[in-house]
């Protein structure tokens, strides 16, 4: 896409179209900015005020105050301006609220697709269309390509950091305005391009942990802000023997293994959160294992949503390995997912993204199993 | 992309420096450089500067050199009029209480309040009208025999209503209670004669004025108590410690110099364009209305609330259609709070929480505030239009 703009350019267009790029202060989103003003493009910097846990002391990890001033100084070296967008309640809404329901439904949900989907390309992309832009950008290792009229997602060159994962809860509308500068380039290759643009090297810290969690402990912050989940109950095997205790559903997630606090000859494995009697099911490894899941809410990103079952590559968490499967879709956005060998560690909430070597097909929500 | 040339509409947040006054301050960065409180040439030089700025100074206000104090800009000077003359006036007559109106800079108001937490003062706050106009007999039922200082700013930065500073200051003076008010903003644009006034003590900016950055004044009458804050050498009068910054002295009595001869010339170029602004809004955008004083108001001054708009989202949509605007509570990190004068104003958060202020300059052209006038009211639809 960008070089189709950048032949525009050269052909003379008296006004170069303007872009807004989601800056985090880290180093990817810089150069990511850096690269397209030097295609040429009219480049503004914004960056959202996300929530964070009022009382707590803890600043959301995603826009903390040294963030945005590392941010606005790499906006101000590349001479572009910078703009701070308020977020807070609908990020609240949308992805705060999404993490905590989905906990006490007992999945472990999770809240970057949808902050993805709402916020970085609802909210932020909305404001880039107010303020004019025909496109944002950020910094994520993706790409896309249009083939016979439709944009396709695919993986990032640096097949180590590809971000596709959380991107394909993309239509079509958000990716015919979207830029990723970075999916051409290895992270070595773009820590390069950031000397040569003499901007900060620095990685924004890399956590697992969620950014509106700060530095606390997502337990903690689900006993704060949850009335439910953390009555104790009986942990028992699916031979419906009693094992132990817990202490609140919520603390354990699909595939657990510590934090059980039983002893046993063989590991024992969180199989199943059972709402209902607020007890947890464990099993061996053997037991976490699978053949199938079933997806909803499935986004069909890259081509038009099928109607036989197809055979795909999945993944069933961002960092997980790919796994064959077939997929059959169903009604109202539903699929079947069949691997062809059983995998463990199916986790209900998180998704499950489908692809074709390259390109990402879409994906969808894992359900809760039903056994 | 290259830095555009924006359209500076927000004179009131700051001043180009006048060349005039650029060339007056070179000579005192590296060729009279002394130190005004040396005994030798390079000092005597220095000294002469320095004197002749404050003899400029105390001129144009029309007090005597000796009650200008020379500070680091308007915000001190508030500091230590309202710090200093607090902790005097308690230590000699025990009186410990402050009013201050409820529309004053943050430079007033959170040094009082911190008067108030730490030192132990009793603030009270002097109401104003629903145009930000302080009433003089709340003031005068408010005054009581223990009353430490009043200040009432002279024009407001966010609203630009010009206060009936005359008639407080006589109100004061007839009780006898030391009167400062905060003249930041009026000294642009309008006379400010101590005596005219009737005030004790006046904070000045020179960077308001196409003077610079970093440099301002306190006019104290002689004879008001009053300690110093900054404590240190002997400079001013024993009342600010600190080698004097001779070449920003000289840039502000220059700068002040200018603004002051020349006001009155400049009053129809403002009023005319000022008034198209105010006028042309409230006709085009809906519901929209003026902040402040429709008359009583900074000649360069036109600030408005527009309901359902997030004020810093069309302050960044402004900037990037190439004006550079303010709203009444800046906010550059995405967590808008509304201005406390609004809310004292009576506005709801709806409204407050979409306000602009337009403020023009000596250079600002019709041309400009006509491309302004065009671009405005479709950016405050978009701004509505953009819900989430």
């Amino acid at each position: 896409m960008s070089s189709n703009i950048q032949d525009q350019n050269k052909k003379g267009h008296a006004q170069p179209p303007r872009v807004v790029v989601a800056m985090s202060g880290g180093v990817d989103s810089s150069v990511a900015a850096a690269l397209l003003v030097e295609q040429g493009f009219e480049v503004i910097g914004m960056m959202m005020r996300l929530w964070s846990e009022p009382g707590t002391g803890q600043q959301n990890r995603c826009c903390t105050p040294d963030a945005m001033a590392q941010a606005k100084r790499v906006a101000a070296q590349l001479k572009i301006p910078f703009y701070a967008i308020d977020a807070q309640e609908p990020f609240y809404n949308h992805v705060v609220k999404y993490f905590i329901e989905g906990y006490s439904r007992g999945v472990t949900p999770n809240p970057c697709l949808i902050c993805n989907r709402e916020i970085r390309w609802g909210l932020l992309l909305n404001h880039a269309l107010a303020f004019e832009a025909q496109y944002m950008a950020t910094g994520h290792y993706a790409r896309l390509r249009e083939e016979s009229g439709r944009i396709q997602l695919l993986k990032a060159v640096d097949r180590s950091k590809d971000q596709s994962y959380v991107l394909h809860v993309l239509n079509q509308e958000q990716l015919s305005r979207a830029i990723f500068p970075l999916g051409e380039y290895s992270k070595n290759e773009v820590r390069q391009f950031a000397h040569r643009f003499n901007l900060p090297v620095a990685d924004r810290p890399d956590s697992q942990d969620l950014c509106f969690l700060g530095e606390g402990d997502y337990r903690a912050f689900l006993k704060r802000n949850s009335s439910q989940d953390h009555n104790s109950g009986l942990i028992k095997n699916h031979q419906g023997e009693i094992l132990g205790e817990h202490d609140g559903l919520a603390m354990f997630t699909i595939g657990q293994r510590r934090g059980l606090g039983l002893s046993s000859p063989d590991p024992l494995f969180v199989l199943e959160k059972d709402l209902e009697r607020n007890e947890l099911v464990v099993g061996t490894k053997e037991e976490l294992e699978q053949y199938e899941l079933s997806a909803k809410d499935v986004n069909w990103v890259s081509i038009e949503p099928p109607v036989e079952p197809i055979r795909a590559q999945v993944k069933i968490r961002y960092k997980s390995p790919e796994e064959w499967a077939v997929i059959k879709p169903e009604e109202n956005g539903y699929a079947k997912v069949k691997f062809d060998r059983k995998i463990i560690s199916i986790t209900p909430g998180q998704a499950a993204v489908f692809y074709d070597e390259d390109i990402c097909l879409g994906g969808g929500i894992i359900q809760t199993i039903e056994r | 992309m290259q830095v555009k040339s924006n359209i500076f509409l927000d004179y009131a947040s700051t001043t180009p420096v006048d060349p005039r006054v650029v060339e007056a301050m070179m000579p005192y960065f590296n060729q009279n450089y002394g130190n005004s409180s040396s005994i030798h040439y390079y000092g005597q030089q220095a000294e002469r500067a320095l004197e002749d700025s404050r003899q400029v100074v105390a001129e144009l206000l029309g007090a005597q050199p000796g009650e200008i104090i020379f500070t680091s800009c308007g915000s001190e000077s508030d500091n230590l009029a309202l710090r200093g003359v607090a902790f005097a006036e308690r230590r000699q007559r025990g009186a410990a209480h402050i009013l201050i109106s409820s529309v004053e800079h943050h430079a007033i108001s959170n040094t009082a309040y911190q008067l108030q937490d730490l030192h132990g003062f009793e603030i009270e706050i002097i109401p104003v009208d629903q145009f930000g106009m302080v009433s003089l007999n709340d003031l005068a039922s408010l005054i009581r025999p223990d009353t430490a200082i009043v200040s009432v700013i002279h024009a407001n930065n966010e609203i630009g209503t010009i206060n009936p500073i005359t008639e407080i200051g006589e109100i004061c003076r007839t009780r006898g209670v030391p009167f400062h008010t905060d003249a930041v903003q009026g000294a642009a644009h309008l006379p400010i004669n101590v005596e005219t006034l009737n005030v004790d003590l006046m904070s000045i900016g020179a960077h308001k004025f196409y003077g610079p950055k970093g440099v301002g004044a306190l006019y104290v009458r002689r004879g008001t108590p009053i300690f110093p804050v900054l404590t240190g050498g002997g400079q001013e009068n024993n009342l600010r410690a600190g080698t004097h910054n001779i070449p920003y002295i000289v840039g502000l009595a220059k700068s002040f110099e200018l603004a002051q001869e020349g006001h009155q010339a400049r009053l129809d170029h403002y009023l005319s364009m000022r008034d198209r602004i105010m006028n042309r809004i409230l006709d085009k955008i809906p519901s929209s209305k003026v902040t402040g004083h429709p008359i009583q108001r900074l000649p360069n001054h036109a600030s408005f609330v527009f309901k359902d708009v997030d004020g810093n989202t069309l302050l960044m949509m402004l900037d990037a259609a190439g004006y550079s605007c303010s709203s009444g509570s800046a906010c550059k990190t995405g967590d808008p709070e509304p201005s406390d004068v609004l809310l004292t104003l009576g506005y709801s958060r709806e409204w407050a929480l979409g306000s602009l202020r337009v403020t023009l300059g000596q250079m600002t052209s019709s041309n400009e505030v006509e491309g302004f006038l065009e671009t405005l009211p479709n950016l405050v639809q978009q701004v509505r239009a953009l819900k989430y």
